[in-house]
């Protein structure tokens, strides 16, 4: 397999104000295979968006590399900076959406900036998409003026509009109603198939989003524990992944069992 | 843990230096974004429209004002020695070189200074400069250069119209009011005037210009870099005052330097 993100012994750490030190990632290692869907789960907290940040160069690792596609993020800089971020297409776990901008502008702001499209090529790719994520008719709106669910679906339109080599999600459902949220995952195996990118997705939708999962990765107290598939998740020994399957899948293997 | 004295001054030169760096790195790519593309023609209109045409009203009534006040006092004071007749010179003197440039940047600073830093730091709390960043668009080219090249066109423009204006606030003040002839005030201004006191005013207004929208975008863009500034809103907002405050005080010091160095 190829892999698309590699961490090798990354740490991460942040002083804390009171002269302690907070380990969030405990020189982890481990490798998102290329054309797949990686999700990485774990609790609030236990470093999900630190580690997506880290591999957009937005946060640098106290130590261990970073490779993306073979180069090197951790001591990258401006151009090579730029053109690893190139690859990227990217739903901050808060949208991220410019502000004085409306939805139709943001989702063209990639388009606009970075390729020599015409107005008319875009104003139709633009509403193509946004009508996927059922967007019509708000596209002269502000982000003030959405709801928290349009605006994950308005950064997701926006993520999506270069076709990107890797999609990074932080919670691409979290505030969705569960039919949306299916939807969502309908389109990103649709989009995925056609266009074959590798996508990594944060997720608490468990058991749900592991239906998209070709790996899991979960995350707890600075380790990472990677599975190969999500049905490997639950035949892990480990205390901590059962404790975590148990409380996220419920009780698979006595489901027949009513617990009070 | 117990602080140090000396520990603590070796950290704030640290911090000190190190701005000092990160803001002399931020102003050669707001530059260097000038020349990446594509250029935002549209961006620059809004914003000159922002700084410049926006500023209008207030430089407006601040020249008016400055050049009434300049004309009463510089007849109560001209008087004395019968000197009236200077007074064209004298009001048209201190607009040019250093009323008109100071108080224009000033203004600007207090009026669109602080909307642009402001408008930066709130954009970096929420993520919309990282935002920028992960899409390879320039935040600097994006949203920077437009600020700076519409600062270096607008704030000379607008000093001169504060000038003007000022000027004709003398006249209304002096001729109008009191009693100085119109011939000596237009005379006096046309003979004493020269090219190097206008260039020393055009000098300083890009110089002002450039100190504020330097600073201003700067600390927006490094709010989170900003020692003591705090976290979210709050630090949006000391940042905020610390960028007016910052740039008025440059804006003074440099007319002081520039007067002392170019007169
Ligand atoms: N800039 C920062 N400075 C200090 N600590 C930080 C910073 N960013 C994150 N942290 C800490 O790192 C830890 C992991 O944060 P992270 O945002 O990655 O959590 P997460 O797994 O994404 O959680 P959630 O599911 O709630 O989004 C948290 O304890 C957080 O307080
Ligand atoms: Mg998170």
């Amino acid at each position: 397999m190829i892999s698309a993100i590699e961490f090798i012994d990354v740490s991460k750490t942040f002083a804390k104000k009171d002269g302690t030190v907070q380990t969030v990632l405990d020189s982890v290692s481990f490798f998102i295979p290329a054309g797949k869907t990686t999700v990485i789960a774990g609790g609030s907290g236990s470093g999900k968006s630190v580690t997506l940040k880290i591999v957009l160069g937005l946060m640098r690792a106290n130590s261990g590399r970073v490779l993306v596609q073979g180069n090197d993020v951790t001591g990258a800089k401006g151009k090579e900076l730029e053109a690893l971020r190139t690859q990227f297409g990217v739903l901050f776990q808060g949208s991220a959406l410019f502000d004085s901008l409306t939805v139709f502008e943001n989702v063209a702001l990639p388009l606009r900036e970075r390729t020599k499209k015409t107005e008319e090529e875009i104003g139709s790719q633009v509403h193509a998409s946004l009508s996927q994520f059922e967007l019509d008719g708000h596209e002269d709106k502000y982000p003030a003026q959405l709801s928290g669910g349009m605006k994950k679906r308005v950064g997701l339109a926006r993520a999506m509009q270069l076709k990107p080599a890797i999609m990074l999600f932080d919670e691409p459902t979290t505030g969705l109603d569960p039919v949306m949220a299916q939807e969502i995952y309908q389109l990103f195996a649709k989009t995925q198939s056609e266009f074959g990118f590798t996508s990594v997705i944060v997720s608490h939708d468990i058991p749900k989003i592991f239906n998209l999962a070709d790996r899991v990765i979960v995350l707890n107290r600075g380790n990472m524990d990677v599975f190969s598939s999500p049905e490997e998740i639950q035949w892990s020994e480990k205390p901590h992944i059962r404790e975590f399957v148990k409380m996220t899948m419920g009780d698979i293997y006595q489901s027949h069992l009513v617990e009070i | 843990m117990k602080s140090n004295p000396i520990a603590n001054l070796g950290n704030t030169g640290l911090y000190v230096l190190t701005d000092i760096g990160r803001m002399t790195l931020f102003l050669l790519k707001a530059f260097r974004g000038i020349f990446r593309q594509p250029f935002r023609l549209k961006e620059l209109v809004r914003q000159v429209n922002f700084i410049g045409v926006g500023s209008l009203s207030v430089i407006f009534f601040t020249a008016a004002s400055t050049g009434l006040v300049l004309g009463l006092q510089g007849y109560y004071s001209l008087n004395k020695f019968g000197a009236e007749g200077m007074l064209g010179s004298a009001v048209s003197l201190t607009l040019i070189m250093e009323l008109g440039p100071v108080l224009t940047a000033l203004m600007v600073a207090g009026r669109a200074g602080s909307a642009m830093c402001a408008e930066l730091g709130i954009m970096r709390i929420s993520e919309q400069i990282d935002a920028l960043d992960c899409m390879a668009v320039d935040p600097f080219r994006y949203l920077i250069t437009p600020k700076f090249i519409a600062a270096l066109i607008s704030v000379p423009l607008l000093t001169v119209i504060f000038d003007v204006v000022g000027i004709a606030g003398g006249y209304v003040a002096g001729v109008s009011l009191m009693d100085v002839s119109p011939g000596s005030y237009i005379e006096g201004m046309r003979s004493s005037v020269t090219n190097h006191d206008i260039r020393l005013g055009i000098i300083k207004s890009f110089v002002f210009a450039l100190l504020v929208v330097w600073i201003c975008t700067g600390r927006g863009y490094f709010v989170r870099e900003i020692r003591g500034a705090g976290f979210g809103a709050e630090s949006v907002s000391r940042v905020t005052t610390q960028a007016v405050v910052l740039s008025s005080i440059s804006v003074l010091v440099f007319d002081y330097l520039l007067t002392a160095v170019l007169l």
